[in-house]
This record gives structure tokens, sequence and C-alpha cells, in this order.
């Protein structure tokens, strides 16, 4: 077995039964990261003597039958903008390029008390603000499939290292689509769990109200693990909340999904889809009427409305977190004439183009004159928005749609036109505008690069899609087609 | 809604940030071109609808009113992550002058 591209349940099941040990999968993981540095770059911080060392404590409590967890010795990456002690969090921006995490993310801590081997930190676009992990002022992460393209984002890091394999699972954070875009268009599996499920201490926040911590991962059952290991109530995230047993995800995944209504919203197959996606997603659809399901058209009439008040709101929240980063307490201090002066100087040379034009742009929304037509407007569409589903939700128990209408473009395509980027977002923000999970898993290949179908659950219901989504995948059996073609590592 | 440059530097000065002469004139484009998009939420009949500013339905999450000491460990890595500072303090430029 090639451990870089094992599963969790298989690195699990091997370490479990003393056949490789956490060392040796460790090894190979850092051995892709290492050869694939100056291709994919994938990280911006590898802890190679760290992990070994704690993959070596983690055989040893094997050996014992001492494992912490059955995540001992497993190990995971995560995304640059999560506070990992032993690393630095840069968020992938100069205004905090070297900043040496204080603290443990709380989703972090949980890893880390189960055992799992922290590799190191993935890229990102800077503070997460982007669809193609471009903007990091590390440098752009490159898609395994084609290294002339994007991996998605923000998230891609984490995407690619899952993919490549220099790591087996993976976290990224979701504020649009950062974790089921990228994953995507890796050909891996993206989970973006209801807000409120996950955590966020310790997440350098982006926007508060749609911010979630998820798990990247090679198996529908890998994400579902991960969840599992760092979902629940923290009290040092007062939006987290206590689940309910009824949310618990099950030991055993059933495999018909007789009873299980689909809905397909009339409003997302228009135009605007590249058709290969299309055919991909479409013949994903008809698996999932064979193994069961019951598919029926519902209608989201705000729908169309979903990705602009995603780009009134998110800006709104990006320029109220993003204040806290002002040169006076923590960063790069860049001494001006003055107090303000100080504040423009470090932030408008600390952050990078993206990001001062997402907090204009929230700036504008909330200003003096402008803060009803813009930022109290999108609130209310949002509530449309919101009983859309809810009214769907009556009908069918999870939605189904293309991740992204497009698969991974060309490096630089849209990088200086950010309404084109920001379009590519059509069908992951208004889950998140709503709050609810939504997974992303690889349904096929369109012109040789991965294509993602997403499912859409209610609040709190991941179990429904993470059980559609594993009997599809069972039934689709593309694992052997979605390994990117190890060739194009070749220099 | 087109932005003209002078729009852009005082959301700019409302931002706290410095922009570069070709950044003003080009960011006066791109988020014209992205407010022009937004504008179509104006079209939206929202009467009588009430704002959500939450997809799910939590208010007032109140904690003991006790203080939780930070351990000294991560004060003093706290306190590290100061730009500049005088011991324990952090050093700012003065705010009346």
């Amino acid at each position: 077995m090639d451990l870089s591209k094992a599963t969790l349940t298989e690195v699990v099941a091997g370490l479990n039964h003393l056949d490789f040990s956490s060392r040796e999968v460790v090894d190979a993981c850092l051995a892709v990261a290492e050869k694939n540095a100056g291709t994919t770059h994938a990280y911006v911080q590898v802890l190679a003597a760290e992990a070994r060392k704690a993959a070596d404590e983690a055989d040893t409590r094997r050996r014992n039958s001492l494992a912490k967890s059955p995540l001992d010795g497993v190990p995971v990456a995560v995304k640059d903008n999560m506070l990992m002690v032993g690393s630095r969090t840069t968020a992938a921006s100069a205004i905090i390029a070297n900043y040496e995490s204080p603290y443990d993310a709380t989703v972090v801590r949980k890893l880390r008390g189960a055992g799992a081997i922290l590799l190191g930190k993935t890229n990102l676009d800077e503070f997460a603000m982007g669809s193609s992990t471009e903007t990091s002022v590390h440098g752009p992460t490159r898609n395994p499939w084609d290294l002339a393209r994007i991996p998605g984002g923000s998230s891609g890091g984490s995407a690619v290292a899952v993919a490549e394999g220099s790591a087996t699972i993976a976290l990224g954070s979701d504020t649009g689509g950062s974790i089921r875009q990228p994953a995507a268009m890796c050909g891996v599996v993206g989970l973006k769990p209801t807000y409120g499920r996950v955590s966020r201490y310790g997440l350098m926040a982006m926007a508060s109200s749609l911010d979630q911590i998820g798990p990247v991962a090679r198996s529908v059952e890998d994400a579902a693990v991960l969840l599992g290991a760092i979902e629940g109530r923290d009290p040092m995230d007062s939006t987290s909340v206590e689940l309910l047993p009824g949310w618990a995800l099950p030991d055993k995944w059933p495999e018909s999904l007789k009873g299980v209504r689909i809905g397909l919203p009339k409003e997302y197959f228009v135009s605007g889809m590249d058709p290969e996606v299309e055919s991909s997603v479409r013949g994903a659809v008809a698996m999932l009427e064979l193994l069961g399901a019951e598919v029926k058209e519902v209608s989201l009439p705000h729908a169309e409305h979903a990705l602009a008040v995603y780009y009134v709101l998110m800006p709104s929240e990006v320029s109220a977190n993003l204040a806290r980063f002002d040169g006076i307490r923590y960063g790069v201090r860049k001494t001006g004439d003055s107090l303000e002066g100080t504040y423009r100087k470090s932030r408008g040379e600390g952050f990078g183009k993206e990001v001062r034009r997402r907090i204009m742009l929230g700036t504008y929304a909330l200003s003096s004159g402008y803060y009803d037509a813009y930022y109290l407007q999108a609130l209310k569409v949002r509530r449309l928005i919101a009983e859309d589903f809810n009214q769907a939700f009556q009908e069918v128990d999870c939605i189904v749609t293309p991740t992204s209408p497009v698969t991974a473009w060309n490096i630089g395509e849209k990088a200086d036109d950010p309404l084109s980027m920001y379009l590519a977002d059509i069908y992951t923000v208004s889950v998140n505008v709503a709050g609810l999970p939504a997974i992303s898993v690889p349904c096929g290949l369109a012109k040789g690069l991965p294509v993602g179908l997403q499912l859409i659950g209610k609040h709190f219901d991941e179990k429904t899609i993470l059980t559609a989504a594993k009997a599809y995948e069972t039934a689709a059996g593309l694992r052997a087609t979605m390994q990117p073609p190890a060739t194009r590592y070749e220099k | 809604m087109k932005l003209t440059p002078e729009q852009v530097d005082h959301i700019a000065t409302l931002s706290r940030l410095s922009l570069t002469d070709e950044e003003r004139v080009r960011f006066a484009e791109q988020l014209s071109s992205v407010l022009e998009y937004v504008d179509a939420l104006a079209k939206v009949d929202t009467a009588g609808v009430e704002p959500m500013n939450h997809s799910i339905a939590l208010m007032n999450v109140f904690g003991a009113d006790e203080p939780a000491p930070c351990d000294a460990a991560t004060r003093a890595a706290l306190l590290d992550r100061f730009p500049e500072r005088e011991g324990d303090l952090l050093k700012v430029k003065a705010v009346f002058s």
C-alpha cells in the first residue's frame, strides 16, 4: 500500500493491526511534501522533526495498547489561519508573516489530544479571501492535476495536501466555499459543517456569521471521522452549540438510499455552467436515483441573489474583523508621522490588494448613508434565502448541486478581475448565508480535471448528507480515477 | 454605483488604509463593478422582512461573570508578540499631541 495515499480508515486499521507504524505514514507524507514543495507548494511550514518525534511516541503508545484515540498517530495538515503552538500562523499575509502561535485553536487542541500528528501549516489565500490560493504572501499553490492551474481556494493547500498525499487528512475553513470548492477542484472530499457545530476559537476570523472549520479528506467516511474529532460546544466560542443526541454521526452507514428525498434546485441548473461539469453532476444524480433516492425538482427563488448578499455581508464583517490588524498589538508595525499614519501605513503595506478591496467594500457598505441600502437590505434578503431552503426542506431531505460551475482555471486567469472570480462561488455561498452543512464529493472528470458534487443538508443534519455522499462514493467507485497523474510531478 | 477616485480616498481613510496612485484608480473601477453587481439587491421586495444577523437561533449566550486568568506562558507569549514594548507595556505613538 502507498501509505501516502491511504485513506484515514485504512491508516487507522493498519496502525491498529501494527501492519505499519505512524512513523512510516508520517515519513511517506513528509517525502511527498518535500518533493512537491517547489511545485504544488501545499505547505507554508512543515514541522518534519516535530512530526517524526510525535509519530515515534504514538507508535510506542500503540504497541503498548495505550492509543489516545483512533486518530493517534494519524498525520494531519492544518490551514495556516488556525493557531497551532510550535508553528507560525500567518494567514498568508505580510502583516503577520512572522507571527508565532501563542496558543492552540480548539480544533488543534482536540486533534493534539487525540494523538494526531500535526505535520504543518497549509497555504491559503490571504486571510482566506479568495477562490484560488493565489493571493498568498508565500506564493501560489498549484493544482496537482495540472501545475498550470489553481487548486481552488481558499483552503487550496489543505486540498492539495490530501490530493497529492502529503497528509492523510486536513483542516480547512469555509466562509463561502473555501473547503468545498478546492476539494472539488483537487478531487477530494470537503465538508463544511453546520454553523456552530465546530468551535472557531483560534481561527483567524474572516466573516464571523459565515466562517466554519471543517475536514478535507480522501473519503466521505474519513471526513465524518475527522468531524467527530473536532465538533462540539466550546465555552471559548459562544456561537458553538451543544450537540443533541439526534445530531450524532452513526457508526455504520447505510448503503441504500431508499426513502431519502433529494432536491434539484431548478435555479441552479442554468446558464454559466461548464457543460461537462453539468453532465458529470447529472450522471451522479442518476446514480443517486439508482441507489433508491427519490429525486425531485425544488425551487430556491432567491438563489440568484445569494452571491450579492454574500458580497455585501462578507466584506462588511471582514472590515470589522480585520480592524484589529493595525500594527499596534501584534504583527508588523510601520511607523507613520501620527497614530493614524501608523495605522494606515501598517495596514496599507501589510495587506494585499484583495484584502484591501474587501475591507473597503465592507467599510463602504457599512458607512453612513449606505448602511440601509447595502448591509441592512442584504440581511433581509439573507432571511429570504434561508426561508427558501426551509421551504425546500419540507419536501426533500437534502439538496444536490454542482460544487463549482467550472473546473480549475489557469493561474493568473482571474487574478485582476475580482467579480469574475466571485462568480465561481455561485453554488457554495448560499450554504454559508443560511448556515447549512454541505459536502463536496468527487463525481468524475471534465477534460481531465476533477468535478465535485455538492450535497446540502438541513441544520445539524450532517448525517443525511454524509450517508448520501457515502452511498454515492461506494457505488461510483471513482477512487482510482481521482488520483492526480503522477507524471505531472516530473520536472 | 460608480465610485470616483475621491470617494475611494474617503473610503480608504475610513478603512485606515494607504493606497498607491495606481491602486486609487484601479480600485475605483474594481469596486464599482462589484457594487454594480450587488446593486441588484435593491430590487428585491423586502417589505416586512426581518433582517437575519445569524443563521442559528442563538441569543444572549451568557458566561459566568468570573475572571479566567491567563496562564503565565500564554501571557508571556502574547507580550512577546508586541511590535514595540517597554517591559511588559505595549509602546504606542501618542494619541494626543
